[in-house]
């Protein structure tokens, strides 16, 4: 039994399924990672499992260590130790970065800031003091998200795309938090189309139509990025969509 | 000042002033309650002239050309008592080349039926550069009318920067009236923060002119209106020379039963100026706040982060 069971949920938006009686198991203190091609469904589930506006009609059922959170608004489940990194983090005009973290932190202590912010790679001296807003760049701001996910010690954090507008060099500080999430006992879902993220995982969802086509270790999993995708009819193929 | 009265304790601490800022003979003040003038003090280069009146204060302040007053220089008017009138007249010039920064602190913390009357007239110098912030601090009765005017003037190449900031208590009424006229290569940025509650009621009226070539102009408001309170916006820049550049923003958050009206009027009279706005009134954005739920933070807290950002 998973820390997180998604139980056949269907998710209908503007009268397309995005999700498909979907049933997925998360296991606590895992690196998951779910991939599939573009209208998988990957973010959709994310957005769901976080109980986001507009994500909330489904059907099915979302467990949380054993119990049902598919009636819970956003803040109850995110204190149930569930959270969500944005593939594109909100901007906040005028909110210091130092604000913006504390509020991820029930207890924060002296110098917690600081080193959360060396953690995913920026110098505190530079940042501590700026406001979240359209001065970072996007790379800049997904890394302080990231720390405010640090701070708030999840039971399960869900990153959307966490390698998004990240350069090559700071990539290995995103993946040394996920490593620090997983070290702190963080039940970590990577959803992603990099094979670079994928490889962080130690299990693996392939979506396609808002159905699970595939679940297994990453090495099989890898195959649907080797052959751009495992053979299927689905509209979602990137084999049919070429022909 | 060398002492510090009671009453003008009172005004410095509702500002959340140490007294010891206006002992230090290096820092210029005046500090005024009701109609009282309770300290005064000036710096090399800085003239100040204030008299009494009936119902408040008449001053006239000179920076004497090519001086930079290090220090910014505080003024601190308060109404201690619940009611009361205060009306401020100022004349303020700077001459050329000359720089000062201003702090004005206003401070009305018992008032339940207070007016509070403003009318200044700026003009800044060619060079010249004026930096003026003014902080309202009210009481939680909502008992407070304020009405600020300013007509500015900014000279070739001067610069003038102002920030109405009124965060802490009631507004009551706020009715801001300025006008700002800019001459080549000037530089202005008018700016307010408010928050309104209860049924207070917000109206903005700022005008940039931009009539010399390369002048460039921002007026920015960023409201919060809760309760049934109400804001109205209006704010115009009007660019009449080549290669003036200007810009209008009006961000308002509305809550409850507030309303918001914005309204930026741009308007240009020569092919070679161009002007932007940008207004967005509405709820708190949902991205915001869901970033913020999802790290569990009440929804109330939530949207009061969000809200003393979009203000600060």
């Amino acid at each position: 039994m998973g820390i997180l069971e998604i139980r056949n949920i269907t998710l209908k938006l503007d009268g397309s399924k995005i999700l498909d009686d979907l049933s997925i198991d998360f296991w606590e203190g895992h690196v998951h990672a779910v991939v599939g091609p573009n209208g998988a469904g990957k973010t959709t589930l994310a957005n769901t499992i976080m109980g986001l506006e507009g994500y909330r009609n489904i059907s099915g059922d979302i467990i949380l260590e054993g119990e049902s959170i598919r009636n819970l608004s956003v803040d109850e489940r995110a204190r149930r130790g569930i959270t969500l990194g944005w593939q594109e983090p909100a901007r906040f005009e005028g909110l210091p970065l130092r604000d913006y973290i504390s509020a991820s932190s029930r207890n924060p202590k002296p110098g917690d800031i600081e080193d959360l912010l060396t953690r995913v790679g920026l110098s505190p001296s530079d940042y501590l003091d700026r406001a979240v807003d359209r001065t970072l760049s996007g790379g800049e701001r997904k890394k302080i998200e990231l720390a405010s996910i640090l701070a708030m010690k999840p039971e399960i954090a869900i990153l959307d795309e966490p390698d998004s507008g990240i350069d090559v060099e700071s990539l290995e500080k995103i993946f040394d938090a996920v490593r620090i999430l997983k070290k702190q006992g963080t039940t970590v879902l990577l959803i992603t189309h990099s094979q670079t993220v994928l490889k962080q995982a130690e299990h693996a969802f392939l979506l396609c139509c808002g159905r699970l086509q595939k679940k297994g270790v990453v090495s099989e999993i890898e195959q649907y990025f080797g052959d751009k995708c495992i053979p299927c009819d689905h509209k979602n193929n990137p084999d049919l969509n070429e022909e | 000042m060398n002492d510090i009265t009671a009453d003008a304790k009172k005004v410095l601490s509702g500002a959340g002033l140490q007294d010891n800022v206006l002992k230090d003979p290096g820092t210029a003040h005046i500090v005024l309650d009701r109609n009282k003038i309770l300290g005064m003090n000036s710096v090399p280069g800085l003239e100040i002239d204030a008299n009494e009146l009936d119902e408040g204060m008449e001053a006239s302040i000179t920076v004497k050309e090519n001086t930079v007053i290090e220090k910014t220089v505080h003024l601190c008017f308060g109404v201690i008592p619940e009611k009361g009138i205060q009306r401020i007249i100022m004349d303020l010039r700077i001459e050329p080349n000359a720089s000062i920064s201003v702090l004005s602190h206003c401070v009305f913390p018992n008032a339940v039926d207070v007016r509070h009357i403003m009318k200044g007239n700026i003009d800044i110098a060619e060079g010249g550069n004026y930096s003026y912030l003014e902080k309202h601090v009210h009481s939680g009765k909502g008992g407070v009318r304020v009405y600020p005017q300013a007509e500015i003037s900014v000279g070739k190449g001067a610069r003038f920067s102002s920030v109405f900031e009124l965060l802490k208590g009631r507004v009551g009424l706020i009715d801001i009236d300025y006008q700002a006229v800019c001459a080549a290569e000037a530089v202005l940025e008018m700016t307010a923060r408010i928050s309104g509650r209860g049924n207070d009621v917000i109206k903005i009226n700022e005008r940039g002119h931009l009539r010399g070539e390369k002048s460039r102009g921002v007026l920015k408001s960023n409201i919060a209106v809760r309760d049934s309170a109400s804001a109205d916006i209006e704010n115009t820049m009007i660019a009449e020379a080549a290669y003036a550049r200007g810009h209008v923003d009006c961000k308002e958050i509305v809550r409850d039963q507030g309303k918001a009206r914005a309204v930026p009027i741009v308007e240009v009279r020569h092919p070679r100026a161009h002007i932007t706005h940008e207004a967005a009134i509405g709820s708190v954005d949902s991205k915001q706040l869901e970033t913020l739920l999802a790290r569990g933070m009440p929804e109330d807290d939530a949207v009061e982060l969000i809200i003393q950002g979009m203000l600060r």
